[in-house]
Order: C-alpha cells, then structure tokens, then sequence
C-alpha cells in the first residue's frame, strides 16, 4: 500500500521545465528520502503534493485517491525556508495555524499543552516568536507541523538550524511518528542523515527522477566488488600472490592484524577464490563486502546525468 | 469557523491591538478637534492682553479717531518726538525709547496718510502685533480718512453729506445669487454650493486617503509574510486566494473601525470642547466685520440680527442636503475605492522581496488616485461638464470623483453606471491580482517587471 504516488507529474515554468515526467511511490509507514541537487525540482514536486502548485500533467494520489482539498488537513508540510508571524505570540500563532488546517480550539489546545511540556517550553507560550532564538523557533515550528496529526509529513531539511543534542530529539520524534504510523517524506542534502533513517529514497536530478527504490537495494546494485578484511597473518605473503586481478585500495597494519580494502578487477572472480587465497596465510577476522554512501551514489549518479545533458 | 473568517479574525485583531492603531485613533480626532476649535480659542485669548501705543500723528487730525478700548489704549507723543527747530518728528529716538517702555508698540501716521494712505502706516512694535490690534487701527483711520474725502467731495460737488451718504447706501448693494434645482419631477430646491462643495471635497479627500492608507498596509502585510517565509505553511493549508482576500477584508473591517471611531471621538471632542472652553462661543465673532473691537467703529457692517440669519441659512443648507444618498454612496465608494485598489496593493507586495522595490509598481497606482484628485477639485466648480463626468465614471477615478459630484445632484442613472463599473472592476481587479499574487508569494529573489507579472498572470494554477 502506498500513501503517495505521483504518476507522470510534468510541470512547466514559462521557458523551464521544473518537473519532467515524474513517478514516485511512497510505502505507507516509510521514511521516503526525496534527494537531489539545488534547484533540481524537488521542491516543485512537494509544492504539488502539498496543492500549492497544480501539475500541468499527470495525476497524485493519496492513499490511492486522487488528491482534493480534503487531503489538506492529512498533511504536515515544513518548508525549508521557515517562518513564522514574528510579532505574533508563540501560542496564539500556534492555535492560529492549527485552525487553519481544521483543528478545533480545544483540540488544538490540549495537543499544544502536551507538546509544550514534552520539550519543556511553556515558558514560551506568550513570548514573541522574534524573541526567541532560530533554533527555538523551529523548535515550535516542528510542533505546529505535526500537532494536527497528519498521515503524510513532509519535512524539508528539518535538522538545518539545530545543535546535535536537539537534532537527535527531533530525530527520535519522527521515527516515533514513523511507528505510530505516519508516512514520512524527507527531503534533504544531509546523506549521513538519509542513510541513518531513511527506508526509500527517490533521486531527482535536472527536472527528472533517475533513481527510485529501497535504500539497502540501491546501495547493494552500486556496489562495486570491493571487500573491507580484517586479516590477521602474514600479510606480506599474501600481497605477493595477489596478481593484476586484485587492487589493495586502502591499508592499515597493526601489531598482528591487518585491515584493507580490496577491490577484485575481474568479473569472473567471486569472494569465495579471494577468501581461499587469503586463509593459506592466516586467519580472516571479518569479511564484508563494501557498500557505498549514499554520498558517493549521489554524487557519481548526478555527475552521470549532467555529463549525459551536456 | 471557516479559513477565511480566521485569516479577517487574525489581520482584524493583531492590527487593532497595536499601538500604532490605538494612538492614530485618539490622536486623529484630537488633531481634528484642535482644527476646528483653534481658530476660535485663538481669537478669545488675543483680546486678553492690555495694550498701550504710543502715536505719533505728524497730520494731527487722527487722535480723536483712534478710540481706546478695554484692551486698547492709544497716547498721543506727536509733540514729544517734535523737533522744535527743524519741524520734523524724530522716529528712531521714538522707537529707541519704545524698546524699554510698558508700551505695546508704536504708530506712526505720516503727513501724507490721508491722501496717500496705502502702506504708509507704520506699526513699530517689538513683538508681532495681532491681527486684531491691526484691524482696529485700520477701521478707526479709514472712518477718519473716509469722513475728510468725504467732505472734501462734498465741497466740491456742493452737496452736503447726507447726501453722499444716501448715494453710498444706494449703491453698496450686495446680490446673493441662490441657486435652485429643478429635479426629474419638476420640484424645485434651493441648493447650497458651497456646502456642497465642502462636503464634496472632503468626503473625497477622506476615500483617497483611505485606499492610500489601507492599501499600503496591505502590501506590506503580504511583505511581511514573504519574507518572514510564513507564507508557505499557509498556503499548504489555505487557498491564496483565500489568504489574499482575508487580509483585504481583515484590513478594510480596520480601516472601518478606526474611521467609526474617529468621527465618535471628533464628534465627542468638539462638543466637549465648545462646551468648556468656548462657553460664550459665537460663531459671528469669527467675521472681523462683527468683533468687539470692529463694531464700535464700523456702523456700515452687518447688524447681529442679519448675521444671525445668514448662519441659519447656512445650517439649514447643511441640513437641506440629502443625507441619505451622501452617507450610501460614501460607504459604498469608499469601500469599492478600497477594494479596487488593495488587491492590486496586494499583487505589488506578493511581487517584490522588500518594501523599497514597491517603487517601481506604484506609478499605476498613484497616477490614476492623484489624476482622481487633481479633477475632483475641477468638478466641484462644475460638476457636470464632461471632466467631471467621464472621470466620476472611469472606475478608477469614480471613488474620489464622484464623491465631489453627489453632493450637488448626479442623476441616478450616472450613478448606477459608475457603480455597476466600479464593482465590475474590482472583481476583475481581484481576480487579476489574484493570479498574479499566487505565483509571486513563492517567488524569491527575482528581479520583477511588469513582463514578469504578465507571464505570472498567465501560469495555469
């Protein structure tokens, strides 16, 4: 079951195209991570999502309906450029923006109550927001966009502006959402954060989706054969029975133990050839194949298509 | 509650409880009132002081004509300042020893003031003399001067001067032209066109100032939520077209407030003021021909019993004019005025990153509201050429224009066109900017020009 699908979203801006034949699917209770460089169009695609923008072709839909108003109040949109009414009181801003997605007064009142007192800011109830610091403030924000308890949320670049003790606050908080049954879109440039709570991932790169799918497969189908082995025997030996097949890419003695990376060059060879070469010497400690950062997948798949468009 | 009754509920009351608001409200009617009472305080508390000059009369025929009042006395020093062996009066020995007396100040009467009396009166004083002491001195010289030309005249033309008198009585004959209209079904009604003309102009200066006002706070409340980036959230929950339309009506229902209470408070102000301060307040003291100090030496002028009447005609005409029309169609321009032009107010706002990029966008705006000015005040001297009319129809001049029109008389069928057009093009005005200001709000840091807003105009949703 997916809580999102868009299908063919195009999108046009005068002379731009900002969205070119678009398809994502988002699994219910997932964390779904939306990457992609600057002004690659994701963006665009969440303004869609949220019904800021209408796309000029294709169709979204939610939880397999097509998306109307109705699905206004079943969203929790944070913008990555955030805001807030800097002359407005941090607790009548909060009730106000609660009710304009449809809460009720006493609803959003009881809710706001439990949230201020989980993060411990009552305090700030009838502070001005421009009194408080940005940190503080997206602290509130975060409150606001999750307090009408939304099925879809998305956040965008959510960690910007936080310390890392509060980081991880907000971390927790959205995994615990994430179980309590929310679905979760993330869009950020943070690729430690993507492979650390992230579940799926959708790669978007000049207007187009180039990659979609679970994080584990993606990582796995781009790995390429490198192994990371924690040896402990006569590495010197080993080295020279390693022909041009193998290439040492990283190396590391110790006392006893030896950790490498070593990349196999040819395809015909399988870790099973290089494990018994290698235990003629000593013993193997650890054996694990190599998977690349979603940095390095990021990096090698965007340079991939600009070099492509050029 | 609906999204749009919370956006008003929100622009309404977070603007009422600023201070800026609550001090504009009390301060505006106090500045009004003083407007209004001032004049007539000033004129009481002038006549407080006790005055004494000194004169010197090189004619010698003026001392008698210069009465002394119960603020005013007049001392003859023509012989002190006579210098016995060349005949000539000695003036800057005279206003020298002015400077450390108790006198108010000096007058000086040359030889030839009788037959050449312009501008060669002299008050020396130290202080600038006021308005009252001057006009006393004037009527009391100008009787003098009027009674020896008359008698000069009169030699001349061997009559006597009764008789230049009854010719003078004759021909002093002041023609007031009363104007009547003649409506659709023949009746006829005295109109009053000065009043008119006052009630004209500043029901139309109000609505000017009114879209000025609330107009640019509306753009600057769709700044601020551009650049505090607010805007977004919202818009993830509310139309912006609902966002655009609530701060309008948020701002309008505030500009309603503060006027309501401006015309209480003027209204309180004034009366409590005539009440205190102006215990013995008579508005015929405000015509110099009639005040305390003129009466004595101007026995031509108006008697109080005329003066009575012609300010019961005035209040009459001031009442005469029908209300009704002038109150509805005030309301009504006011608000279609406003509504016109703040969704365009909106529009520049959604355009721009900040307030000093406003500039180059205003122009449609001013132009129009200031050309909207410039006729009204060719129209309220005549309200139905075709000027007046054309521009009381363009929708967007009609608010000011037609304003300056009604109170002498528009046909209804002028303004029914001008209302049908006016309300017709705020809606079209609204939905224009509509389009454009939901594609500006998420636009940042571009450089905007009206070929930009052409192509925003025309995006699909």
């Amino acid at each position: 079951m997916n809580a999102l699908v868009t299908e063919n979203v195009e999108k046009k801006f005068a002379n731009h195209l900002a969205l070119d034949n678009v398809s994502i699917s988002v699994p219910k209770g997932s964390v779904f991570g939306l990457l992609g460089p600057n002004g690659a169009g994701k963006t665009t695609l969440i303004r869609i999502i949220n019904q800021i923008t209408a796309p000029d072709k294709g169709k979204v839909f939610i939880n397999g309906e097509k998306i109307s108003s109705k699905h206004i109040k079943n969203i929790g949109y944070l913008p990555e450029e955030r805001g807030l009414y800097k002359k407005m009181k941090v607790g009548e801003q909060a009730l106000y923006l609660s009710q304009l997605k449809g809460l009720s007064k006493q609803e959003t009142l009881k809710r706001l109550k439990y949230w201020f007192e989980k993060f411990e800011i009552q305090s700030w109830w009838d502070k001005k927001v421009e009194e408080l610091s940005k940190g503080m403030q997206q602290k509130v924000q975060f409150i606001i966009t999750i307090l009408h308890k939304p099925e879809l949320l998305i956040f965008d670049e959510p960690f910007s502006g936080f310390d890392p003790i509060n980081t991880q606050i907000l971390k927790e908080e959205i995994l615990n959402l994430r179980n309590q049954g929310a679905t979760i879109i993330f869009s950020t440039h943070n690729m430690a954060s993507v492979e650390e709570i992230c579940d799926h991932i959708a790669l978007i790169n000049k207007s187009k989706k180039i990659i979609e799918g679970p994080i584990n497969e993606i990582r796995n189908n781009y790995a390429s054969d490198i192994y990371e082995i924690c040896f402990d025997g006569y590495f010197n030996k080993l080295e020279s029975t390693l022909t041009s097949d193998y290439k040492i890419l990283d190396i590391n003695e110790t006392m006893q133990k030896t950790k490498m990376k070593i990349e196999v060059l040819n395809k015909n060879i399988k870790p099973n050839d290089l494990i018994t070469k290698m235990i003629e010497f000593g013993n193997i400690n650890s054996f694990n194949k190599h998977l690349p950062s979603m940095n390095d997948i990021f990096i090698k798949l965007v340079g991939e298509t600009n070099s492509q468009t050029e | 509650m609906s999204k749009i009754g919370l956006i008003i509920k929100r622009e309404y009351s977070t603007r009422v409880k600023k201070k800026t608001f609550i001090i504009m409200t009390i301060l505006g009617p106090i500045l009004f009132a003083a407007l209004m009472i001032a004049p007539a305080l000033l004129m009481q508390l002038e006549d407080d002081e006790f005055k004494k000059i000194a004169v010197i009369d090189e004619t010698g025929v003026f001392s008698e004509s210069l009465i002394s009042t119960k603020h005013i006395e007049f001392y003859d020093f023509s012989a002190k300042y006579l210098n016995q062996e060349t005949f000539e009066y000695d003036l800057t020995k005279a206003t020298d020893d002015l400077k450390d007396s108790d006198y108010y100040a000096l007058l000086y009467i040359p030889s030839n003031a009788v037959f050449n009396a312009k501008g060669s009166v002299i008050l020396y004083s130290y202080k600038q003399p006021n308005i009252g002491i001057k006009m006393h001195i004037a009527h009391g010289l100008e009787k003098k001067v009027k009674d020896i030309k008359f008698q000069v005249t009169a030699d001349d033309l061997d009559i006597n001067q009764e008789q230049i008198s009854e010719i003078l009585r004759v021909a002093n004959s002041e023609i007031q032209v009363v104007t009547n209209i003649i409506d659709d079904k023949g009746e006829i009604k005295e109109s009053h066109s000065e009043v008119a003309m006052i009630v004209g102009y500043i029901s139309g200066f109000l609505i000017y100032m009114f879209v000025f006002m609330y107009g640019s706070q509306v753009m600057r409340g769709v700044i601020e939520e551009k650049t505090s980036r607010i805007v977004e959230v919202i818009v993830s929950s509310v139309k912006p077209f609902q966002l655009m339309m609530g701060k309008i009506i948020g701002v309008a229902l505030v500009g309603i407030t503060q006027f309501a209470l401006w015309v209480v408070l003027t209204i309180g102000l004034v009366s409590i003021g005539q009440a205190i301060i102006l215990k013995d307040f008579d508005p015929a003291k405000l015509n110099p021909n009639t005040t305390e100090i003129g009466s004595e030496l101007s026995p031509n002028s108006l008697i109080p019993d005329e003066k009575a009447i012609e300010f019961e005609k005035i209040f009459q005409a001031v009442y005469s004019i029908n209300y009704f029309v002038i109150i509805a169609s005030f309301l009504f321009y006011f608000i279609g005025g406003y509504l016109l032009y703040g969704a365009l107010f909106a529009m520049i706002g959604s355009a721009v990153d900040n307030e000093a990029d406003t500039q180059q966008f205003m122009l449609p705006i001013t132009l129009p509201m200031v050309l909207g000015l410039f006729v009204m005040l060719t129209a309220m001297q005549n309200p139905n050429g075709s000027l007046a009319y054309w521009f009381s129809i363009i929708p967007f001049t009609s608010p000011i224009v037609m304003m300056s029109r009604i109170p002498y008389g528009v046909p209804y069928i002028d303004l029914f066109i001008s209302m049908a057009l006016l309300v017709a093009t705020f809606i079209f005005t609204t939905w224009f900017a509509g389009k454009v200001y939901r594609v500006g709000i998420l636009m940042y840091g571009k450089k905007v020009n009206y070929k930009e807003l052409w192509k925003w105009f025309r995006y699909k949703n």
